[in-house]
């Protein structure tokens, strides 16, 4: 069925692939971490906004929230402090963050001879960190630090990771996962953001809307950036520019897409399936991201836009587990 | 045909080894062994109170050197690492499996060259005839044609498979991975307590207290001369690539993978440690699968065909479309695959009947019968209670023996006769008399001492030791083994599940090493 084998004690080069289990283990933590701390990214940001904010422009900051992290269920009067527990703590919800950090911790748990032990003890003590907490009496205002620690305890499992396992396809299964989460949520973000607001136009905001836009940069982890790039003028179209086609920026639509694009290359050829699907989906979407103008992207709507780019990362998902994780037998025995 | 041994139940004879008798005895009575009692079983330290034998020597002096404070905070580092590591097994009988790490104790217990000479010998001999056994059995069945070995008693086994008579096994090697319990009986002499012949664990923690150990006393490891043990994993797989299935497509490029129940076993830890050990996939059920009896597992990059099958899965749970049906750890098909010559199990399908308990008994009989030799390590006296003399006597002494379902394992199923209840008596009466077939009986055999640190100082506490055994082109015993210690003071059950601990095995390249060179 296959060409005779290369032995990996004898040519220290070992087989192509690995197991599809552990592959899919490893892709799933890794966008569970992401999920995670992109969720206490968000909530950190509203949650100073919400001190600045009168009252009912906070209900509508709320209702903001709900949608651009894409809870379903959530009808009617929104009460902040329960919506809050429900995206901290809840185990009913499945992107709640204790929930995030304990699936990529189970997902690790049961792949641990794969990745270094460093990364386990890294992700086990996030885990144990937020396990320890509790919806306390008044805990949304003393939550900054909770939102903190998860964001930094990814960011230090990531950076780990990057040091101490071997950049091989385990590792490009994590990138894989991280970037095909983070393309969606960011999608998904702006998409709510876009649709709340007037045409983005090259103008300064007014002071009104001046907090929203800042929300949406910092939700990207993105203001010192913009600021950088473009000073603390705020022009809408600059920023949907900024956050959707930067290449620079790593949590820039367009960057997302290109690591993606990047894991996917490197995983077909390591498991030797250059020209299959993910891959070239992948690609045509960065082609698109590459190429396009920010001006000629609002003329067609942005929200089209960006509904094409999420319906693509689900396509590449879903390709993603028919061709690595949960292919048809049968197809494979004819091959 | 048995009681094979006699136990000696007199006081140990200390002054049998002869390098103690010249020694200048060294004050018993000092802080770190202050507590530290030498009864009627025999202690590996001591051939007297106070007289330590010849290849203790080195270490009770260190341990006279440390002060208490000293050893407590070694012993905490060394507890420490096992936490981090996360060398743990996992106990079951609660509602989830509890996570636990391994009791480690740092003093090693020491075999000298010469007794580790006899123990190998007897342990190569003993697994040699069980699979020769294991082949007539499940082939011609001669020994039970001539009634070495009662028919019945193979038959009516819970493990045996006649699924797999007639097969034939890679190199006739049924049994390629052995642990077998030993233990030291009063007088001294070792003896084969219980054969491990199907999955038998333990081995990653006989490395792990290794490396502790050169961590903790590297000056003494060193100059003490211990056989090292690492390259245990090395052997475990060229002894499984050397078991190439009859039918490999590329017999000189085998893929081994090591098949796991998986994270909720409660030896998981052993596996993945394994697997990575050997640099080998560790496997679920659920990533493998037969068509036309060949195995693959499924990659990212297609399916691969799988030759070596190290496999930590029971028989019962291999196969749902031949063993068990409601199992979801096993892989449908495997069975026919494994029957048609196109993948190996380590160990094979059906070497349980080999250590039935029962079966156990006749094992000096069996040695005899295939290797015209005696026995080089004897049984401990068992009795059968199918046999009515000797359920008569074990009935009437139960307060003195230990019974043993004879398909358990693990210490779970037993029943221990001086530390029993009334009660529990006579519910294992009513069992055995029950199902007599289920049931030996042994007497209760004071294991012998070793010292042990606990909280600060030496005390001593009951060990056995399994050493491992690999047969595959070649005989490989990795020199020492799993010293499993009775953590309670006074207790005989060594069992991870019920409180046990280990220690690290030193085995001596000379074992006529005295004192003299320093030590720390």
């Amino acid at each position: 069925m296959r060409p005779p084998r290369n032995f990996y004690v004898r040519t220290f080069q070992r087989e192509a692939g690995m197991l599809s289990r552990v592959a899919d283990n490893l892709y799933w933590m890794s966008r569970y971490l992401e999920r995670a701390e992109h969720t206490a990214r968000l909530l950190d940001v509203e949650l100073q906004l919400w001190l600045d904010q009168s009252p009912e422009v906070g209900a509508g900051r709320w209702r903001f929230l709900v949608d651009a992290l894409q809870i379903r269920g959530v009808q009617g009067r929104l009460d902040p402090l329960q919506l809050a527990e429900t995206l901290v703590f809840s185990r009913e919800n499945v992107s709640s963050i204790v929930s995030c950090i304990s699936s990529a911790r189970e997902n690790l748990r049961h792949v641990r001879e794969q990745c270094s032990s460093e990364m386990w003890e890294q992700l086990n003590k996030l885990y144990l960190q937020v396990m320890e907490r509790r919806p306390e009496k008044g805990w949304i205002l003393n939550s900054h630090e909770l939102f903190r620690s998860v964001q930094e305890g990814a960011h230090l499992f990531q950076g780990v990771a990057d040091a101490t396992m071997s950049h091989g396809e385990g590792w490009q299964f994590i990138q894989l996962g991280r970037y095909v989460e983070r393309t969606d949520t960011l999608a998904a973000l702006m998409d709510t953001h876009f649709n709340r607001t007037a045409q983005a136009s090259d103008q300064p905001v007014d002071s009104a809307e001046y907090l929203s836009w800042v929300g949406l940069l910092r939700g990207c982890a993105a203001f010192e950036a913009y600021c950088k790039a473009q000073t603390a003028e705020i022009r809408p179209l600059r920023v949907a520019e900024f956050l959707i086609l930067n290449p620079e920026l790593p949590h820039s639509i367009r960057f997302s897409v290109d690591r993606m694009n990047a894991a996917l290359h490197i995983i077909g050829d390591l498991t030797e399936r250059r020209e299959k699907i993910p891959s070239r989906i992948a690609g045509r979407l960065r082609a698109k991201l590459s190429f396009s103008q920010i001006e000629e992207i609002m003329q067609g709507g942005v929200a089209v836009y960006l509904a094409g780019i999420r319906s693509e990362c689900a396509e590449i998902h879903s390709a993603i587990h028919q061709i690595y994780f949960d292919y048809a037998i049968e197809a494979e025995l004819a091959s | 045909m048995f009681p094979e041994a006699t136990v000696a139940t007199a006081r140990a004879d200390g002054g049998k080894d002869p390098m103690t008798a010249a020694a200048t005895p060294i004050p018993y009575i000092s802080p770190a062994f202050v507590n530290y009692q030498v009864d009627s079983a025999y202690d590996e330290m001591f051939s007297a109170p106070g007289m330590a034998r010849e290849h203790y020597r080195a270490l009770q002096k260190t341990l006279l050197g440390l002060a208490a404070e000293q050893l407590r905070r070694t012993q905490q580092a060394a507890d420490l690492t096992f936490l981090h590591e996360g060398i743990t097994f996992t106990v079951y009988g609660g509602k989830e499996g509890t996570e636990r790490i391994f009791p480690n104790d740092l003093l090693p217990r020491i075999i000298p060259a010469r007794e580790w000479g006899r123990i190998e010998k007897g342990l190569t001999q003993r697994l040699t005839a069980l699979n020769l056994f294991l082949r007539d059995i499940y082939h011609e069945g001669r020994i039970l044609a001539e009634g070495v070995v009662p028919r019945e008693l193979i038959y009516s086994c819970r493990h045996f498979r006649r699924e797999v008579r007639g097969l034939n096994v890679p190199r006739d090697i049924y049994v390629s991975i052995c642990g077998t319990d030993l233990v030291r009986l009063p007088d001294g002499e070792f003896a084969v307590l219980e054969d491990n012949l199907r999955v038998p664990s333990g081995v990653s923690y006989m490395l792990a207290n290794r490396k502790v150990l050169k961590r903790v006393f590297p000056t003494m490891f060193r100059d003490y001369g211990v056989w090292p043990i690492d390259h245990y994993p090395q052997a475990l797989l060229a002894t499984l690539r050397s078991l190439s299935p009859e039918n490999s497509a590329y017999p000189s490029d085998l893929t081994t993978v090591l098949l796991t129940p998986g994270v909720s076993n409660s030896a998981y830890f052993e596996h993945t440690f394994l697997a990575q050990q050997m640099g080998i996939e560790l496997v679920e059920g659920r990533d493998l699968l037969v068509h036309d009896n060949i195995v693959y597992m499924r990659t990212t990059a297609g399916l691969r065909r799988v030759d070596v099958i190290y496999r930590r899965v029971d028989d019962d749970f291999l196969d749902p479309l031949c063993f068990r049906r409601d199992s979801i750890l096993g892989v449908p098909g495997l069975f026919n695959a494994y029957r048609a010559g196109n993948v190996t199990l380590a160990n094979a399908i059906g070497t349980g009947v080999a250590d039935d308990k029962a079966v156990y008994a006749y094992v000096p009989e069996i040695i005899r019968y295939y290797l015209n030799e005696d026995p080089i390590l004897p049984n401990v006296p068992t009795f059968l209670m199918t046999d009515d003399t000797h359920r008569q006597h074990t009935l009437e002494h139960l307060e003195k023996m230990v019974v043993k379902a004879v398909g358990e394992s693990g210490g779970y199923g037993m029943l221990i006769g001086p530390q029993s209840t009334a009660q529990q008596r006579e519910e294992f009466r009513a069992r055995i008399l029950a199902d007599p077939r289920n049931y030996i009986a042994q007497p209760t055999l004071s294991l012998s001492c070793a010292p042990c640190l606990i909280d600060g100082a030496v005390e001593s506490r009951h060990v056995d030791l399994r050493p491992y055994i690999l047969m595959g082109d070649k005989v490989n015993i990795v020199p020492g083994g799993l010293t499993r210690v009775a953590l309670r003071p006074g207790s005989l059950v060594v069992n991870s599940s019920q409180g046990g601990g280990s220690k690290d095995t030193w085995v001596l390249r000379d074992g006529e090493r005295a004192g003299g060179a320093s030590v720390a």
